[in-house]
């Protein structure tokens, strides 16, 4: 049953906006109970921070149940800590031990830059999603939902892409701070589907065009997979490769005859 | 005498409502559409889709949220799924009876009519969505599959797996992010509205808050939506997202929206207890796993032993004892009413005994641990991850937590407030689910009412503004409003007290929780209105919030947050309070059968109780709109 941890040595990087240079600073955390959340240790250090007349430590989340993708950090430099297909807002404290050294820093990647202590903008995500990561569907002129059966393994593979949650652990974990799992994912969910084939190619083309804009280039490292909170396979890098190559190969004005 | 209040429902037979609203209603004109501005706030699956719609029939929309990105709205937590009257499994299903499901379900406290519509429209949105690309569950032959859920008798609801609300949040985004693309859309991210502008009685705008530069500037628009959700962190702990909260819906109320049905707010029986005073938030658990769970408690308060280690005779399977005919399958309500009555006996389980135990031992005996693992496998994981105990070995441990509001913002049948040009959807409105929302039905109320309901209404309202010039920035108003939020939160800046945001919240979400949650009486709640204004005050001397205005401070933000549930907790006790009956989610200890099930009465109370801004929501109005049941006859609920 619970316990409680002691003498939590925490080594926390402090922005103070984007032009500052940032540094590491120590706090300690006298007690805590193994049941708490990560992320109700920060709370409580920052209560005790604003106790303390300081400004407390900047931070995002929001649902705590793992699927709104707002939370983050890098834990002892494992993007969402040590916990394996655990998102920060789900690791619990019961995976440390007393004396612990726990160093949080915020996601590292250029096209993240740090808002403040332990935040980043991921708006570079929007943006893609924005260049083609939709199925263009007019409300109200959409047929019967069961016009189109579409296989089951098909639909449960869309399912496994469409699982991911935009947190950025994939990008934060890639040593070339590529984005491209979590370009792939949404590419493979809605280019698997028979409602996505329309803009199949169109959507590969510029969705990997406006990724290449902000993020490094994949070299395979695998870094991400291991990172993901939703455990996503990079088979879909290879899938969304395959249609972008194919989307420059072939005339698009002919792609409807093969 | 209170003011009456106009819902503007179609005439006519109740099926041919809403078609012979469309009908009639006015249009803009193709061209003229970019000459009209709406403001959509918030970006949840109401929000999100009314936004992606108004841009695509060519509206100009700046659409606000106040998260990093339109995508982390909380309707992405939603797990069931989405009801529609598909009838697509040939097993009865009808728009008709998912009306008199959803009516029945509330406990006959919403509008006939928009509950039909509601409806109608529910098979439009899973075309709407599976044209979209959202990956549905699907049988073998390619067909896609439905489950049932609570409150109803056939299988129509949709699912994506555990995740449903994920997905149809994600697709409405992305035709958000579509829309953005294109230029129809205006985005504003980390933007938290801070006022409601009107002029001259209309919705002139609102006054937001850039949450990393502090700065505070206006915005103005011919019309205004709020899809900004539900107010269940008033409570403090609730299955509700960190940064969800009322101050949206209460600033609107403050310039004049009514507030409906405070007091209607849905406490879900499974979710997993706290286990410590730090606790942030209680997390949901499927009510899907009541399905093969059993529940139970010891009978003896003083139950050392471990779950495995107490024989039969020694538990109280307290659900199947009370509701043979429905057991561990009884409704929302019924099940929370009763977890909360064996805690407060002492009968509670786990470290803090405030628990109660849903066992799947005698599930995994019949059925074998396999085929367990398949139904609730992830659920399984899921808590293993939280509670640190394995299900498959110890029974889980339960305790309701509040999940969801009914009440929130009145509006009339075309979504329009008490205010002209300022529009409510989704969980921050109160129209659709009466005094109790069904299981897998707060999707379908937010997609409807952003794709198929608003983009009708709003143009009903625009068409007769056309070339007529509305107040811009500079109108004073909008120069006023700016000007108190900046004092506003330089105010909280400078009381220099002792205690944080936090304390407070916990603090009021303690008494709201204590005196207007799963149980009422009159002298709880006189006592929490006697309890709620001092603490208030306590707030206004003692607050403390470090940092500063100009640069990103989480403390500052939940700082106005918690001002405003302070003051919604007030109204929900005043409205607990007046209600001298028992329906759905609103239960008062003295208005219950001999079986202490909710004793309604339909002389009385058969009303929106719609509250009206007077400056103190101690001293609110309380106005009445009648609810007329033409074609539902008023019953008691019943699940013995």
């Amino acid at each position: 049953m619970s316990n409680h941890l002691k003498d939590i040595i925490l080594k926390i990087w402090r922005q103070n906006g984007p032009k500052d240079s940032g540094h590491f600073e120590t706090y300690k955390v006298d007690e805590i109970s193994d049941e708490a959340s990560f992320l109700e240790m920060l709370d409580y250090l920052n209560e005790q921070l604003i106790t303390d007349g300081k400004e407390a430590i900047v931070f995002d989340h929001d649902c705590r149940e793992g699927i709104c993708g707002t939370c983050s950090l890098m834990i002892n430099g494992q993007a969402h800590g040590p916990e394996r297909s655990t998102a920060t807002c789900q690791l619990h404290m019961r995976k440390f031990s007393s004396g612990a050294e726990i160093v949080i820093e915020p996601w590292r990647a250029a096209a993240f830059p740090i808002i403040k202590d332990l935040m980043v903008d991921r708006s570079a995500f929007d943006r893609i999603i924005e260049s083609g990561g939709f199925i263009t569907s007019v409300t109200g002129g959409a047929p019967d939902a069961n016009l189109i059966p579409i296989p089951k393994p098909v639909a449960d593979s869309a399912m496994d892409s469409a699982e991911c949650i935009g947190c950025g652990a994939c990008v934060a974990a890639c040593p070339n701070g590529a984005a491209n799992l979590f370009t792939s994912a949404k590419i493979a969910h809605l280019n698997l589907l028979p409602q996505g084939q329309a803009e199949r190619y169109k959507r590969a083309e510029s969705m990997i065009e406006k990724m290449d804009e902000y993020f490094g280039s994949c070299t395979n490292h695998g870094e991400c997979e291991a990172a993901c909170p939703k455990e996503i396979s990079i088979d879909v890098i290879a899938l969304a490769n395959a249609d972008y190559r194919k989307a420059k190969l072939k005339n698009r004005k002919f792609i409807s005859r093969i | 005498m209170s003011t009456q209040l106009n819902s503007k429902i179609p005439a006519g037979p109740l099926g041919d409502k809403w078609s012979s609203y469309k009908e009639d209603v006015k249009l803009v004109n193709p061209n003229n559409k970019l000459k009209f501005k709406v403001i959509v706030v918030g970006t949840g699956l109401a929000g999100a889709s009314a936004a992606a719609t108004l841009a695509e029939l060519g509206y100009q929309v700046d659409a606000f949220t106040f998260h990093d990105s339109p995508r982390r709205a909380h309707s992405i937590a939603a797990q069931g799924g989405i009801n529609a009257a598909k009838n697509y499994q040939g097993d009865g299903d009808s728009v008709h009876r998912l009306f008199h499901d959803t009516i029945k379900g509330g406990d006959f406290r919403a509008r006939e009519a928009n509950v039909h519509r509601l409806a109608e429209v529910s098979v439009n949105i899973i075309d709407q969505m599976v044209a979209q690309g959202v990956p549905f569950a699907r049988e073998y032959g390619g067909l896609l599959d439905n489950r049932s859920f609570g409150g109803a008798q056939v299988s129509r609801t949709f699912y994506a797996r555990g995740q449903t609300g994920q997905q149809l949040l994600l697709g409405a985004y992305q035709q958000l992010a579509r829309q953005v693309g294109l230029g129809g859309v205006r985005l504003f991210n980390r933007s938290e509205l801070v006022d409601v502008v009107t002029v001259e009685g209309r919705a002139a705008g609102i006054v937001v808050r850039d949450l990393i530069t502090g700065e505070v500037t206006s915005h103005a628009a011919h019309a205004v939506v709020l899809a900004t959700g539900g107010y269940g962190n008033a409570f403090f702990l609730s299955t509700n997202a960190m940064s969800c909260n009322v101050t949206a819906a209460w600033r609107a109320h403050r310039k004049g929206a009514y507030f409906a049905n405070p007091c209607y707010t849905q406490i879900h029986p499974t979710c997993i207890p706290q286990s410590d005073e730090f606790q942030s938030k209680l997390t949901l658990m499927s009510e899907s796993l009541r399905n093969d769970g059993r529940v139970w408690v010891p009978k003896n308060q003083d139950e050392k032993r471990s779950a495995a280690d107490i024989p039969e005779e020694d538990r109280d399977y307290y659900l199947e004892r009370l509701y043979p005919s429905y057991g561990n399958l009884a409704p929302r309500d019924i099940s929370s009413r009763a977890a909360k009555r064996a805690v407060d006996k002492g009968l509670g389980v786990g470290p803090l005994k405030n628990g109660v135990y849903l066992d799947f031992a005698d599930a995994i005996a019949r059925l074998g641990k396999d085929v367990v693992k398949e139904r609730y496998g992830n659920l399984f994981d899921m808590y293993e991850r939280i509670a640190g105990e394995n299900p498959y070995d110890m029974p889980m441990r339960m305790y309701p937590a509040s999940h969801y509001t009914m009440g929130g913002l009145w509006v009339d049948y075309e979504l329009m407030t008490s205010i002209p040009g300022l529009y409510a959807a989704g969980e921050a409105n109160f129209s659709d689910h009466g005094a109790n929302r069904l299981g897998a039905s707060a999707l379908m109320q937010g997609l409807a009412d952003g794709y198929f309901v608003l983009p009708y209404t709003i143009g009903n309202y625009l068409a007769p503004m056309l070339n007529k010039a509305i107040p811009s920035v500079d109108h004073p108003e909008f120069k006023a409003a700016e000007l108190a939020a900046r004092e506003r939160f330089t105010g909280y800046l400078n009381i220099g007290g002792t205690r944080s945001p936090d304390w407070f919240h916990r603090e009021v979400g303690k008494i709201i929780w204590d005196y207007c949650g799963m149980e009422r009486t009159e002298q709880g709640l006189e006592k929490a209105l006697s309890e709620l204004p001092a603490l208030y005050d306590e707030f206004k001397k003692d607050l403390r919030v470090t940092g500063n205005g100009e640069s990103l401070n989480q403390t500052l933000e939940k700082a106005g947050r918690v001002d405003d549930f302070f003051q919604l907790g007030m109204l929900m006790c005043r409205d607990a309070l007046e209600r001298q009956e028992s329906c759905g989610g609103h239960f008062r200890a003295e208005y219950q059968t001999e079986e202490g099930e909710a004793l309604r009465d339909d002389d009385k109370f058969c009303h929106v109780a719609a509250w009206e801004w007077s400056g103190d929501p101690m001293t609110a109005k309380r106005n009445v709109e009648e609810l007329e049941f033409e074609n539902v006859h008023l019953a008691t609920r019943s699940y013995k």
